[in-house]
């Protein structure tokens, strides 16, 4: 009896049409039917943030959002995030060069929150960076790198420089 | 996961139509439904999905009350400056609580009916027995860990904490839920949630083919005054230890109690409001040994299990942080 549901929603700005089945969650729409395997999945509980994506400009946990929730939206993951010519986005380019991660599977969801994190304007203080910035956990503990990656990449497009 | 029908609701009314069917239950943002599904808690045969609802995020700020839909974000209440300059403690109640991106999801309906983290209840695979969730089964907490469980409010059949940190504010603060159904209604936060008492399976007043459509707080002087204190094993994104929600209003003397406002969350089966503590504070001099001989009420009747006897001794001091903060005088 589980429902089949087309779901139309824009990836990236590329408009996707996909036949799902009721249950399939955003994370696994993104994933495992548009194949853009770039967004991780880590507890798949809604505990760690690695599935972090953005709905409508918004961070949201892919792995507890049914892609069916999703339609009509705009969802944009990490590959959507570089330019066309493959210049990064400053906090992608900040990760790179403080060395914000270690085994890096938890860095697309830590980077999809810092670009929202720093549009809301919760960078104020390293301590503004930690809070809002807990919901993506690194088991490496890299967080003193991330810390500085999204202070400094908050600074940048701040000042326009990026 | 069990397979489920999804609809999609436009309206109100067709969602309370829809939503009359068996095992049916609504979707807001998903952040304990949808967790709860995958662990099979939860297994509903339809799926109503009420985000995508109109009118329903309104967010009103007037002078004697506040009133928040139903559908409207946490981390949009929580930013919202008007809830921020004049209710604080609702504000902080919610920034406090969760990650930044569940608080994008969740809304503030399915906030209030976020069950409980007991571990027990959440892992059926492992344990079969839970009196919440197929009642006469038995509580795997009375004699597990249960050093996150209540010592207020509980019972032989039920010690799980009521988890949340929005409801433990409105609680303090006299807050209304709204309700439609079959008829409109009203009911102050304080009685919609139950103490588990014989039947834990049953948390709330609300009833099948209801649906929560917003909460509204009165404004009194203590509201623009106030705080919630969350203390907890982490600094961020983890439920409390203990917390407490305070308001304070001084006479013209700047120093004599006139209304004082304080309910726990963390440590009860319910969000907690301490009114022995408000009675014992009222007409009283604002001294740190007054708020402490005062906060001790809290804790009156608290039964504490093998692992959690030290919330009675944190609630009455994370009222009196807080209460010292709000006065002034830490």
């Amino acid at each position: 009896m589980a429902d089949r549901n087309k779901v139309q929603f824009k990836i990236n700005g590329e408009h996707r049409v996909l036949e799902l089945d009721s249950r399939t969650t955003l994370l696994d729409a993104i994933r495992e039917h548009a194949f853009l395997t770039g967004t991780k999945k880590g507890c798949d509980q809604g505990q760690c943030g690695a599935c972090t994506v953005h709905v409508d400009g918004e961070r949201v946990l892919s792995c507890l959002t049914l892609a069916a929730q999703v339609d009509g939206r705009n969802v944009t993951t990490i590959e959507g995030l570089a330019q066309t010519d493959g210049t990064l986005h400053a906090v992608q380019a900040a990760f790179v060069e403080f060395d914000a991660f270690q085994c890096g599977y938890c860095t697309p969801g830590q980077i999809m929150s810092a670009v929202a994190c720093i549009r809301e304007g919760h960078t104020g203080s390293d301590d503004a960076i930690r809070e809002y910035m807990s919901g993506n956990i690194c088991r490496c503990g890299a967080y003193p790198h991330i810390v500085t990656a999204v202070r400094t990449a908050a600074a940048r497009l701040q000042e326009g420089k990026v | 996961m069990r397979a489920f029908d999804y609809v999609r609701s436009s309206d109100i009314n067709t969602a309370l139509q829809q939503s009359g069917l068996p095992e049916t239950r609504f979707l807001a943002g998903g952040t304990t439904l949808l967790d709860l599904m995958k662990s099979g808690v939860e297994r509903p045969a339809r799926l109503v999905d009420i985000s995508h609802l109109q009118g329903l995020n309104d967010i009103t700020v007037v002078s004697d009350h506040i009133h928040i839909g139903a559908s409207a974000k946490m981390s949009h209440v929580a930013a919202h400056a008007q809830i921020q300059s004049q209710a604080p403690v609702l504000s902080e109640a919610l920034w406090r609580a969760a990650s930044a991106q569940i608080r994008n999801m969740a809304s503030i309906g399915g906030n209030l009916l976020q069950r409980t983290r007991c571990t027990y209840f959440r892992d059926p695979a492992a344990y079969p027995e839970c009196n919440k969730r197929n009642p006469g089964s038995g509580c795997a907490a009375l004699n597990g860990i249960n050093r996150n469980h209540a010592v207020l409010g509980g019972s032989d059949a039920c010690i799980a904490v009521y988890p949340g940190d929005l409801a433990v504010a409105l609680v303090a603060f006299d807050a209304t839920v709204f309700i439609r159904g079959a008829t409109d209604r009203q009911v102050a936060v304080d009685d919609f949630y139950r103490l588990p008492s014989n039947r834990p399976d049953i948390e709330n007043d609300l009833s099948v083919g209801e649906m929560i459509v917003g909460v509204e707080v009165p404004v009194v002087p203590a509201l623009k005054n106030s705080h919630y204190l969350k203390v907890r094993d982490r600094a961020s994104y983890e439920f409390a230890a203990a917390s407490a929600a305070v308001g304070l209003e001084f006479e013209d003397d700047g120093h004599t109690i006139k209304d004082v406002r304080i309910a726990l969350g963390g440590v009860g089966t319910k969000p907690w409001r301490a009114r022995q503590v408000e009675h014992a504070l009222i007409g009283k001099p604002f001294t740190e040994k007054v708020l402490r001989d005062a906060a001790r009420y809290a804790v009156d009747g608290a039964q504490a299990r093998e692992h959690n006897g030290f919330k009675i001794v944190l609630a009455p001091r994370v009222i009196a942080r807080a209460l010292m903060t709000v006065g002034g005088l830490v």
